[in-house]
């Protein structure tokens, strides 16, 4: 136990006195935690139409006013030609075109159908489907509006009609940030392990300080132990100020679950990581090597981790290699008790899991360990 | 009759097909300042990494400070010191933390590690860099404290891996009377280097090509051996016949 | 310029010698288009929900048989009771669950007017406004096609025209996306590091006393990072046009020159955050921790940079592979020429040229 005091104490001076590496671990984290949940916002706004009115009709004008004053589109030209328009959406100046065809209100009025034509720029598949769904809602209603005034010449006729009303547990106003900030905090806590962990053991490999160490008669489960506990110090730190700082203070997140559960998980998942950690350090052989395969991983543990995307949208190959991912397993957990209060009963699964996950990476990295040395 | 410290039998190291130490018989005695040379890659480091424990032998037996470096490996780290060519310390804690540190990991008591720190720092004249960062030091005085701080637990015996690379011929001087002290406290220094100056020091020398030990004895009985006037020649006439490459 | 070459040898030995950073720097380009292009869909499919049906009538039935179709949706099972669902959203099993009210369609049929409760579990907002608004899409398709209601007097039918990508694949907006991510971030990376990595061994004193100009110093390490880069560039490609059919309708030279330029900007990125760095350890963290997540959410692809708060929207306009991104939708995908990206790739040369100056004035002030 002697041992272990003066091993953590060495540590922590080493973390602490790295002036230039101590700021960018506190302060990396958390302005990204604070500016990204911004950045990242799916929600379909600011649909940039052009159009083409061939037509120049009263209807087509209303059909224009209307696109004006949606919240959905942001008109941004108006023109007689279609080849002039296209050129926006070729600079990406506009994601739709409409074009009013000739004889738009005529045709309407005699033929009661009029077809209209839109061009949607579709690299972004998404973007494109809800452009383009929302503008033919818009379309639809627009119908509606005008049919509603000719009708009124004929007879009104009332046809049954299902509502659908929708209710939104958990976050009624749909703030996407609820939804972010806790995987982004995930994400930056497990960078912050993974990378520190594995280049902080390497470093004394490279140096030949750990040479020094293994004719001590420092126990190897001791020395591994001190290296890994002052970055689990440091994870809890983050993770902490995170939550309480970024996610309570700034976004109005308050975990809804109890934090016992919270940081129950979070002990075992930093449990997991930093095994991660050590088993790239018992892999490699300089510092370079570490960062390459751990930036490898990590790529594969944050695209597959459902942060930005969903987890059940994937092939089932692709789930297998997400729920393989303890990542996916904290930000689902965070998710659940942060969010929506979920219970242990209910998140037991994933705690089993992180334990096996736990064991795996430091029992192979132990038993790696030994064998290089 | 002298006590025995370190005790090897046949001592075989290999990697594959590749033997790097061969059969390797030798013994070294309390206090001596035992010189073990070779050329590159002759396998001196190999030998050296089975004596502390560091590398388990393929076969062959030895014991060293009276402990087995099959089962014993535990309690021999207990009884060494270990310095090697590439610097040992960490060069991001200051002096006296370092001193603190290795003597801490090796069960000194706070109060003992007071002193014998401050008795140190006051030996080696470090007092006014005793809180500047190690990284900060001229490399002389950093080896200088590399090697105080490997006998700082007392060990049996202390392992020196080319303990003077790159330091001036004053440094290497006042590094060896700190060795001869040692020496003199009864701590056997088992050293490795290129310097055939520093061969000289020794009490006895061993010499290894391609895993073997071609000669041991004392460095003026090895002159007399080969019939020339220094080390240089005979580590020249033994590293003649050598088969395997430096690198 | 033999000397030049000589340091250009050495620093590709170091490269192929290390097998697992070489691993990093071909494999990830690989494994990110096979995520990109197979697993990772901003679509919403196999939702999980439940029904709750007090109704159990002949429209219900139809209408849960019509949610079920296809792949939006997978019925986890149906309820008879609604304090069931909130269990449901907790333990993570299900995103939606859909209540018909007793006796729906005798309501429906008799006073012209009845209502399904849709609950979402929004704590994933983007789920569930796009499962509700399918939900809503379905129940507007059942009242059309069942005639329950009658056709408006007219009928404005669109016309669709899906532009650059008829099928509206994933891979048609990504591939250009994690080109740009891996080329500025392996290159930051890769240099930064390599550079540092002399300094902490004390090897770069030894190449800047040698008789070669240390600016050529420098320049060599970069060499093997620029034209493995380019190799890179090459993988991707002929992996998104084989493996992901996708179009190539520009000119592939073109391309190569603007990338060429992106490489650049990035290596002197990775130059300067070397310049400013003494340990490989904070390189590191640099070039990971600090641009990993702004580059994949400022490039633009994953998220409209559109919807962010204009602050957000000017830095991005600092990140390099912003404006790489538009410049290989346009020549790879719109086919277009250089007249259509000359105004990005002077913002990326401007980039270079001003990262350089930082970094060689930094240089100067160690050296004196």
């Amino acid at each position: 136990m002697n041992t272990m005091r003066y091993l953590l104490v060495k540590e922590f001076k080493q973390i602490l006195r790295n002036k230039a590496l101590l700021p960018l671990l506190f302060v990396a984290p958390i302005v990204q935690l604070l500016v990204m949940p911004l950045a990242a916002d799916y929600e379909v706004k600011n649909i940039k139409v052009g159009v083409v009115d061939l037509d120049r009709s009263d209807y087509s004008k209303k059909l224009v006013t209307k696109i004006e004053f949606s919240n959905y589109f942001k008109l941004v030209d108006y023109s007689n030609s279609f080849d002039a328009s296209f050129r926006y959406l070729e600079k990406d100046a506009a994601d739709l075109v409409l074009e009013i065809p000739k004889n738009f209100e005529r045709n309407l009025v005699r033929e009661k159908i009029e077809k209209v034509f839109i061009a949607v720029n579709a690299i972004n598949g998404t973007k494109a489907i809800m452009g383009s769904n929302y503008l033919s809602l818009l379309l639809a209603d627009f119908n509606k509006e005008i049919s509603t005034k000719w009708k009124a010449y004929e007879m009104a006729e009332k046809s049954p009609v299902i509502e659908v009303a929708s209710l939104n547990w958990f976050n009624t106003w749909l703030d996407y940030s609820f939804y972010m900030v806790p995987g982004i905090l995930v994400t930056l806590v497990t960078m912050v392990g993974v990378y520190m962990c594995s280049l902080n053991i390497v470093k004394e490999k490279e140096i030949g300080t750990i040479e020094q160490i293994n004719v001590t008669p420092i126990k190897k489960h001791h020395f591994i132990l001190a290296k890994l506990l002052p970055f689990a110090v440091i994870g809890l730190v983050i993770f902490s100020v995170g939550l309480f700082g970024v996610a309570g203070l700034v976004y109005g997140i308050y975990s809804i679950g109890s934090l016992w559960l919270v940081y129950g998980f979070l002990l075992l998942f930093l449990a997991a990581i930093l095994g991660i950690g050590l088993l790239i350090s018992t892999y490699s052989q300089t510092q370079q090597q570490a960062m390459s395969v751990a930036f490898f991983f990590m790529m594969i543990f944050m695209l597959m981790s459902g942060l930005f995307t969903s987890v059940d949208s994937m092939p089932a190959w692709a789930r297998f290699i997400a729920n393989c991912n303890p990542v996916t397993h904290f930000i689902e957990v965070m998710r659940m008790v942060v969010l929506k209060g979920s219970g242990f009963s209910q998140i037991k699964y994933h705690f089993l899991i992180m334990l096996g996950f736990g064991l795996l990476f430091n029992g192979w990295a132990i038993a790696n360990y030994k064998k290089t040395s | 009759m002298q006590d025995i410290v370190i005790k090897t039998d046949k001592l075989t190291k290999k990697f594959g097909d590749f033997i790097a130490t061969n059969q390797i018989s030798m013994e070294v005695y309390k206090g001596e300042i035992f010189g073990f040379l070779g050329a590159n890659g002759a396998g001196k480091t190999t030998a050296m990494k089975m004596l502390c424990g560091l590398s388990i032998p393929s076969s062959g037996s030895a014991t060293v400070a009276g402990f087995d470096v099959y089962t014993q490996r535990e309690a021999i780290k207990k009884s060494i010191g270990y310095m090697s060519q590439k610097f040992s310390l960490y060069e991001d804690l200051t002096v006296i933390e370092n001193i603190e540190f290795f003597g801490g990991i090796y069960g000194l008591n706070r109060k003992a590690l007071k002193e014998k720190s401050a008795k140190l720092i006051e030996q080696l004249g470090l007092q006014p860099e005793a809180a500047k960062l190690v990284g900060a030091l001229p490399l002389g005085w950093k080896q200088k404290l590399a090697f105080s701080v490997a006998i700082l637990h007392e060990p049996k015996i202390v392992f020196l891996d080319e303990p003077t690379g790159g330091v001036d011929p004053v440094t290497r001087r006042q590094f060896w009377d700190l060795i001869y002290d040692a020496a003199d406290r009864g701590i056997t220094v088992f050293v490795t280097t290129h310097y055939m100056d520093e061969a000289e020091y020794c009490n006895r020398i061993s010499m290894m090509v391609d895993g073997f030990i071609k000669a041991l004895d004392s460095p003026a009985n090895l002159k007399k051996q080969f019939n020339v006037p220094s080390m240089d020649e005979v580590f020249f006439e033994l590293a003649r016949g050598a088969q395997r490459k430096a690198d | 310029m033999k000397q030049f070459s000589t340091f250009v040898r050495k620093e590709f030995y170091h490269v192929f010698r290390d097998t697992k950073t070489l691993l990093m720097l071909f494999g990830l380009p690989v494994v990110l288009i096979v995520l990109f292009g197979f697993a990772l869909t901003n679509e919403i499919k196999n939702t999980r929900i439940v029904i709750c049906d007090y109704a159990k009538d002949p429209i219900s039935t139809q209408l849960t048989e019509l949610l079920s179709k296809g792949d939006h949706f997978k019925i986890d099972k149906i309820l008879t009771h609604a304090g069931e669902i909130e269990a449901g959203f907790k333990e993570g099993k299900i995103k939606l669950a859909i209540l018909f009210p007793p006796g729906f369609s005798q309501e429906l049929i008799h006073q012209g007017k009845a209502e399904i409760q849709v609950i979402a579990d929004a704590s994933d907002p983007n789920t569930a406004n796009t499962v509700t608004s399918y939900v809503h899409s379905v129940v507007l398709n059942y009242q059309q096609t069942r005639a329950l209601a009658k056709p408006e007097s007219f009928q404005i039918i669109p016309e669709l025209r899906m532009i650059y990508n008829p099928e509206l694949k994933g891979a048609t907006n990504f591939v250009p996306g994690v080109t740009a991510l891996v080329l500025l971030l392996v290159c930051v990376l890769m240099t930064s590091v390599s550079i540092v990595r002399e300094k902490e061994l004390g090897t770069m004193e030894i190449l800047l006393v040698s008789p070669i100009n240390p600016l050529l110093v420098i320049i060599a390490k970069a060499v093997p990072y620029f034209l493995l880069s380019l190799v890179n560039l090459a993988v991707i490609l002929l992996l998104s046009v084989s493996l992901l059919d996708m179009p190539f309708n520009g000119s592939v030279f073109l391309l190569f020159g603007v990338s060429s330029m992106l490489i650049l900007a990035a290596l002197s990125l990775g130059l300067l955050i070397s310049n400013s760095t003494a340990s490989q350890q904070t390189a590191m963290i640099i070039s990971l921790m600090g641009m990993l997540i702004p580059t994949l959410l400022f490039t633009g692809f994953m998220f409209p940079l559109e919807n962010m708060p204009i602050a957000l929207q000017v830095i991005a306009n600092l990140v390099p592979s912003k404006w790489y991104y538009i410049i290989v939708k346009a020549i790879m995908i719109k086919g277009l020429g250089f007249s259509a990206i000359w105004k990005e790739t002077l913002i990326l040369a401007a980039m270079t040229v001003a990262l350089l100056f930082i970094s060689f004035k930094k240089f100067k002030i160690r050296l004196s």
